[in-house]
C-alpha cells in the first residue's frame, strides 16, 4: 500500500506528458477522486441541515439538498414558540459544569494514583475499571427511584432541577477518565515533583503549581470528551428533566419535533445547527490535543 | 486544622512546618529524606489554609442542610450517614497522615452515592417484583387497600380540605390540609393524620399558608385529579379521610376491611375475601382476581428465569441480544474498515489538499450526535426524506425489519468513522514507512505489503480501541433511541421492536409502558451488566492492560 516510490519518480515523470498523467492518476489521482467522495458523504446531511435551516417554509416535505432560498424565519420561530434560550442555558451549564468539576476530581485521583503508594491503590485502580463496565445509566431504574426519594426530602436536589442530574453526572467522574490521566501524570518525570518537595513545596502546591500545568493536554482531552458527551446526553436527562423549562437543548429539539416533525422541521434544523455550534468551537480549538492525545493512547495502547 | 495553622503561621511562603524547621524557614537546605509519617512536606502556604478553612466550612452549612429535612422526618438513619460522611472529610483534611485520600475522597464520595449505590441498588431491585402496583411494603398496600375504598356513612366527620403538596406542586407528593369544625388544623398524608401547628388559616377553614407545604391552584389540581383520586388518608382500623370534592373531605368506613387472623380482605358489600398471597405480593380470590395495591415481594431469580425461559419473552430477548450483538459489530467493523481505508488513502506524503479534505472528513465527529441522529430519522423519512430523493425511491424505512436496521447502521457509520480515521491516521504516523519499503523490495505487492507487514502493526494499537468501541456501541441509546425508539414493533411481542438493544428495551420497560416493571427493567441492566463484563474481561485479558498496571 505504501506509494514512496513517488519520492523516486520523477525521474519516470519525464518520460512523456501520457504516462505522467498515468503515474499520477494511479498515484494519487483516484486518491483525490475517493476522498471527493468520502467528503460527499460526510457533508451532505450536514448541508441538508443547513439548506433546511434557512428554507422559508420550514417545512421537511419542502426541504432540498441545495438552499432554495435564505430566511431567518425558523429561527425567530424558533426563539419565539419555544423557551430556546433556557434550553441552550441549560445544556452549557450542564456540559461546562460537568466538564471542569469532572476534569479538576479526576486529576486530583490520578495523581494521587500515580505520584503515592498506597493501601488499596491496586483493588482502586481495578475497582474503577470494573465499576466502568456497568455505566450509570445502566442503573438507571435505580437512580429514578433514589431521587425519587431524594426529591422528597430535599427538592432543591429533586427532579427538575439543574444540581440534582449534576450529581449524577458526577457519579461517573472517576472512571476512564481517571486512567487516561494517570498514564499521563505517569509521564511526567518524578523528578521533577520531588525537587518541588525538597525546596519545601507542600503536596497541594506540587499538584496545582507544577503537575497541573505540565499536564494541560490531557486536562483538556478529558475536559473535550466530556464536555461532548454532556451535551449529547439523552436517556438520563430524559428521566430527569421532565419540565418544559427545566430540559436541555437536545430534549427540548426531540420534544419540538416529536410534537410536529414535519412543520416543525426548520425550527428544528436551526437548533440542530446551534447545538452543534459549541461542539464544533471546543473541537476546532483543541484540534491539536484531540489527534495528539487520540494518537498516544492508541500506540500506547 | 487549628494545630496545623498555629505552627505554620510563621510560614505564608509554604516552608515545611516539621516543628524543629518551622520556627527558621531556610528555602535552600540540602535535600534531606521524607519526613515520618507522610511522604510530603506537611502543612501549606497561608492562602492553602484558608481555602482549606473556607471549604470545610461550606461543607459543614451543607451537611446542616441535609440535616434539617431528614430531622422534621425523623430519619435518624439518614442523618448517621450524613453525620459520619461529614466526620470522614473532617479526618481525612485535618489529618496529616491521610495524605492519598485528601485527593481521593472529592471523587470517590461521587462514585460511591450516585455510581456504587444505584448498582447495588439495581441489583436487589432486580430480585423483586418491584413495579406501578407493588413500590412500598405490605402494611402500606393494606392501608390503600382499605383507605380506597372508604365511603361515607352517615356519622363521617367532615372537614374543610385544601390541598397542598410537598415541593414542587408539579411532582411533590400530595398532602391534605384539614381543618376539623373545632377549627384544629390536620395534615394528612398516606401514611395517616398528624396536627399542623403554625398553618394560616381564612375564615372558610381553608389554610393559605403553611410551613413546608405548597397549596394548589385549582388548576394545578385539577392536573393531578388523576393522583387525587387514589388518594386517601388512612385514620386506623378500617377508616380513612377521602374528599369530596376540591374543599371538602370526610372520614368514613373502609368498604374493605383487613383481618389479621386470616390474613385476608373482605370486601364487606359484596363478601369477596381476598387472601394475601405473601409470594406473589398481592391479594387474590377465589377466582384469581386481584386487588390493583399490592406490595414489593422478593421474588428471587423470576425475573431473570422469565427472559430466559417464559417462551413469549424468551424469543424476544434473544431476538434482540443477537440484534444488538449484531448491530454491534456491523457499526465497529465498518467505522474501521471506512476509517482506515480513508486514513490508508490519505497517508502518503505529495497528496495536496490534505488538511482541506481532514477537515471535512472529520466534520460528523465535530456535529452533536444527539442532533444529527434526530436530523437522519428525518432524512430517511418515506415521503419527504432526502435519501429516497436523491435515490429516487419510495422505501419505507422504519416500516420494514430490515429498512430500519440497514438505516440504524448507516447513520452510525457516518458518525462514527471520523473517530477511526484519526486513530488510524495516528497509528500509521507511528509506523516506520521503511518496513512497507524494505517488503516491496523483497517482492512484495503493495497489498502484501500492507496485509503481512502494515496491518499487523496496525492491529497491535487497534485493537483496544476497538474493543471500546463495541462495548460503547453494544450501549449506544442515542444511537436507536433517537432514530427508531427501538421500532418497528414486531407483532407478537409490543414491547419489543426489530432495532431495540438491550437498554432501549430496558428504558421502555421502565420508563415508557403502562405499568412501569422496575424489578424486571433492573434484571435485565444486570444481564447486560454480565454480558458486557465478560466481554470486556476477556479483551482486557488479552490486552493485558491489568498485568501491566503500575
Amino acid at each position: 500500500m505504501s506509494v514512496d516510490t513517488v519520492r523516486t519518480a520523477p525521474a519516470r515523470y519525464r518520460r512523456g506528458a501520457g504516462t505522467r498523467f498515468g503515474l499520477w492518476a494511479t498515484r494519487l489521482g483516484w486518491r483525490h477522486v475517493v476522498m471527493w467522495v468520502v467528503a460527499a458523504f460526510a457533508l451532505f446531511p450536514v448541508m441538508f441541515v443547513v439548506s433546511a435551516a434557512l428554507n422559508p417554509l420550514g417545512t421537511l416535505s419542502s426541504s432540498q439538498l441545495w438552499p432554495t432560498g435564505a430566511s431567518l424565519d425558523n429561527a425567530r420561530d424558533l426563539f419565539a414558540n419555544t423557551p430556546f434560550t433556557t434550553w441552550y442555558a441549560n445544556s452549557l451549564f450542564f456540559a461546562l459544569t460537568n466538564a471542569a468539576v469532572t476534569v479538576l476530581l479526576s486529576a486530583l485521583a490520578a495523581y494521587a494514583f500515580s505520584r503515592m503508594r498506597f493501601k488499596g491503590r491496586r483493588v482502586g485502580l481495578i475497582g474503577l475499571l470494573v465499576i466502568q463496565m456497568f455505566p450509570q445509566f445502566l442503573a438507571i431504574v435505580a437512580i429514578y427511584l433514589m431521587f425519587s426519594g431524594i426529591g422528597e426530602y430535599y427538592p432543591a436536589i429533586g427532579f427538575d432541577t439543574r444540581w440534582g442530574l449534576l450529581l449524577v453526572y458526577l457519579g461517573g467522574a472517576l472512571s476512564i477518565n481517571t486512567w487516561l490521566m494517570k498514564g499521563f501524570f505517569d509521564t511526567v518525570p518524578k523528578e521533577l515533583d520531588e525537587s518541588a518537595q525538597m525546596d519545601g513545596a507542600t503536596h497541594a502546591q506540587v499538584f496545582f503549581r507544577i503537575m497541573l500545568p505540565l499536564v494541560t493536554p490531557v486536562l483538556a482531552i478529558v475536559g473535550l470528551l466530556v464536555f461532548i458527551s454532556t451535551i449529547n446526553e439523552f436517556l438520563l436527562a430524559s428521566v430527569f428533566l421532565r419540565d418544559t423549562d427545566a430540559k436541555t437543548l437536545g430534549l427540548g429539539l426531540y420534544q419540538v419535533v416529536a410534537s410536529s416533525r414535519n412543520a416543525n422541521f426548520g425550527m428544528f434544523s436551526v437548533g440542530a445547527i446551534l447545538l452543534s455550534l459549541p461542539t464544533l468551537i471546543v473541537f476546532w480549538f483543541l484540534q491539536r490535543f484531540i489527534t495528539e492525545g487520540l494518537t498516544s493512547g492508541a500506540v500506547k495502547g | 486544622m487549628a494545630a496545623s495553622g498555629s505552627d505554620n503561621a510563621g510560614a505564608p511562603d509554604g516552608a515545611p512546618a516539621h516543628p524543629s524547621t518551622a520556627a527558621a524557614p531556610d528555602r535552600r537546605r540540602p535535600p534531606r529524606p521524607p519526613l515520618p509519617g507522610g511522604r510530603f512536606a506537611r502543612d501549606g502556604s497561608l492562602a492553602g489554609q484558608i481555602a482549606k478553612i473556607g471549604l470545610l466550612g461550606l461543607f459543614t452549612a451543607l451537611g446542616v442542610w441535609a440535616v434539617l429535612p431528614l430531622y422534621l422526618g425523623g430519619n435518624w438513619l439518614g442523618i448517621g450517614l450524613v453525620v459520619a460522611v461529614v466526620g470522614l472529610v473532617y479526618y481525612v483534611y485535618l489529618s496529616k497522615r491521610a495524605v492519598p485520600a485528601k485527593y481521593l475522597v472529592p471523587g470517590v464520595l461521587f462514585l460511591m452515592v450516585f455510581q456504587i449505590f444505584p448498582v447495588l441498588y439495581t441489583m436487589s431491585t432486580s430480585v423483586t417484583n418491584m413495579s406501578d402496583g407493588h413500590r412500598g411494603s405490605k402494611e402500606q398496600a393494606i392501608s390503600a387497600v382499605e383507605s380506597l375504598s372508604v365511603t361515607r356513612t352517615a356519622d363521617s366527620q367532615e372537614y374543610v380540605l385544601t390541598i397542598a403538596a410537598i415541593g414542587d406542586p408539579e411532582t411533590g407528593e400530595l398532602v391534605f390540609l384539614l381543618t376539623d369544625r373545632e377549627g384544629g388544623t390536620h395534615v394528612g398524608d398516606t401514611d395517616g393524620l398528624s396536627e399542623l401547628g403554625g398553618a394560616t388559616v381564612e375564615d372558610s377553614g381553608k389554610v393559605t399558608d403553611a410551613f413546608g407545604y405548597t397549596i394548589l391552584t385549582p388548576a394545578e389540581v385539577n392536573a393531578r385529579s388523576g393522583e387525587l383520586e387514589e388518594f386517601a388518608v388512612p385514620t386506623g382500623s378500617g377508616a380513612g379521610i377521602r374528599s369530596s370534592g376540591l374543599s371538602t373531605a370526610y372520614e368514613g368506613r373502609a368498604l374493605r376491611v383487613y383481618d389479621e387472623s386470616c390474613d385476608c380482605v373482605t370486601d364487606t358489600e359484596t363478601g369477596v375475601v381476598y387472601t394475601a398471597d405473601d409470594e406473589r405480593g398481592a391479594f387474590y380470590d377465589d377466582e384469581g382476581g386481584r386487588l390493583p395495591q399490592g406490595w414489593q415481594v422478593n421474588v428471587g431469580a423470576d425475573n431473570f428465569a422469565r427472559f430466559l425461559f417464559d417462551p413469549a419473552f424468551a424469543s424476544s430477548f434473544f431476538s434482540i441480544l443477537l440484534w444488538n450483538v449484531v448491530f454491534a459489530v456491523a457499526v465497529t467493523g465498518l467505522v474501521f474498515v471506512v476509517g482506515l481505508a480513508v486514513a490508508l488513502t490519505l497517508h502518503v506524503p505529495r497528496m495536496r489538499g490534505k488538511v482541506f479534505y481532514r477537515v471535512l472528513v472529520v466534520l460528523p465527529y465535530a456535529m452533536s450526535s444527539l442532533a444529527m441522529y434526530l436530523l437522519w430519522r428525518d432524512m430517511f423519512n418515506t415521503d419527504f426524506g432526502v435519501i429516497n430523493q436523491i435515490l429516487g425511491v419510495r422505501i419505507d424505512w422504519f416500516g420494514s425489519v430490515w429498512g430500519a436496521r440497514v438505516a440504524v447502521i448507516l447513520a452510525n457509520v457516518w458518525l462514527g468513522y471520523p473517530y477511526m480515521f484519526l486513530v488510524a491516521t495516528g497509528a500509521l504516523q507511528a509506523i516506520p514507512r521503511e518496513l512497507g519499503q524494505a517488503a516491496q523490495i523483497d517482492g512484495a505487492t503493495p497489498w502484501q505489503a500492507f496485509r503481512h507487514v502494515t496491518l499487523p502493526l496496525l492491529m497491535v494499537a487497534m485493537t483496544p480501541i476497538l474493543v471500546a468501541t463495541f462495548a460503547f456501541n453494544f450501549n449506544n441509546f442515542n444511537a436507536v433511541w433517537l432514530l427508531t425508539r427501538g421500532g418497528p414493533l414486531f407483532s407478537d411481542n409490543s414491547t419489543a421492536g426489530a432495532t431495540d438493544l438491550l437498554i432501549t428495551y430496558t428504558y421502555r420497560l421502565a420508563f415508557n409502558e403502562a405499568t412501569a416493571q422496575y424489578g424486571y427493567a433492573a434484571a435485565l441492566s444486570v444481564m447486560i451488566f454480565l454480558i458486557v463484563s465478560v466481554i470486556s474481561v476477556m479483551s482486557l485479558w488479552r490486552g493485558k492492560a491489568l498485568k501491566e498496571m503500575d
